[in-house]
């Protein structure tokens, strides 16, 4: 199977052809949307009160539409300037920026409440330019997400790793910039149905005994 | 780009003066209003980790509201519905943006800020 993320680089393989193409499959939205409020549910926010959330990777508001619905205030970051256009076309209620989150991201200190992010990071690995070391982008992007978290706020980040050493780098350059958590594996015995999601916890730094137990994987032992 | 997010965004440019970085100035801005579901909750939450000052300097530079220089001691309901208004109901949509610590400036097009570096800057 060929990855997307090997064919080029996301501002570019993300054309306005591809971006409505990905947002009108009705599979794409539906696996999207039930990602989307998986993530939600792992993100684990109080419930019945609005919060600030960050949407990394937003793409066309697949999961924007699901934070509208849940209430939720949000400003969603991608690269892609044909999929913020799709976003546009359907007015989601979030905030768009144009941003390539292995630049980093600027916002002070305990802005968000939590993050998620559907489908995105492994397009982070990838060194598609020669200035893009997949290391020193992970690292800029995990510490200045780290700093934009609340304390106590989760990040939940739902991805395809391509290897085991791909999700050693991600684990690793986020416990480095002071996360704690680790990987939940959703249906780990269902080849359709496997799903990864990093679960990622902002505060515990100095005290990672204090830090929450990881929330349990679904289906594990089925089929 | 809602003005929630300009009081919680400051520029990320690897080496920009830290003490400068924030707030980034608007310069030539076009507003819009939106309409965004009130909740009490959230802006009594959101009032304590917003830059007080900036959002009354900003509100008043932009002729969205005047806002009093001083946090109130009561916050009645009129206080918080103007917060919400001018927090979550009032959108940047065309605007310069510019970073008085390195001189960087964030284009807002259609309501979209471009957050993108030359490689120089990260
Ligand atoms: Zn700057």
């Amino acid at each position: 199977m060929s990855r997307p993320e090997h064919t080029a680089p996301p501002e570019i393989f993300y054309n306005e052809t591809e971006a409505s193409k990905y947002t009108n499959n009705s599979r794409i939205v539906s696996i999207q949307n039930e990602m989307s409020y998986r993530a939600l549910e792992l993100l684990a926010l109080p419930e019945g009160e609005p919060a600030f959330v960050l949407d990394i990777g937003c793409g066309s508001g697949l999961s924007g539409e699901v934070l509208d619905e849940e209430g939720h205030f949000w400003v969603g970051l991608d690269i892609s300037d044909s999929m913020l256009e799709v976003a546009k076309e359907r007015e989601v209620d979030g905030d768009l920026f144009l941003q390539d989150i292995g630049q980093g991201l600027g916002y002070r200190p305990g802005t968000f409440d939590g993050a998620i992010s559907i489908s995105v990071l492994q397009w982070l690995c990838n060194a598609d330019k020669t200035v893009n070391n997949p290391r020193a982008r992970l690292k800029r992007f995990f510490s200045t997400l780290y700093s934009a978290l609340a304390r106590g706020a989760r990040a939940i980040f739902q991805f395809y790793p391509e290897n085991p050493d791909q999700i050693e780098m991600i684990i690793s350059s986020a416990m480095r910039a002071g996360f704690t958590g680790g990987l939940v594996v959703d249906f780990p015995n269902s080849a359709k149905a496997k799903k990864y999601y990093l679960c990622l916890f902002a505060g515990f730094k100095d005290n990672a005994g204090s830090s929450p137990a990881l929330p349990k994987a679904l289906g594990e032992g089925d089929e | 780009m809602r003005l929630i997010t300009h009081n919680m965004l400051q520029c990320h440019a690897k080496g920009c003066d830290p003490s400068q970085s924030y707030p980034l100035e608007l310069k030539e801005v076009q507003l819009e209003s939106l309409d965004a579901e009130y909740s009490e909750d959230f802006i009594r939450r959101l009032i304590p980790k917003l830059d007080w000052n900036v959002l009354v300097h900003t509100a008043f530079a932009l002729g969205v509201a005047e806002l009093p220089k001083e946090l109130p001691d009561v916050q009645d309901e009129a206080f918080l519905r103007k917060v919400h208004q001018v927090a979550l109901e009032t959108r940047v949509k065309e605007a310069q943006m510019v970073c008085n610590g390195c001189g960087h400036v964030y284009p807002i097009k259609d309501g979209v800020p471009n957050m993108l570096l030359q490689d120089n800057e990260v």
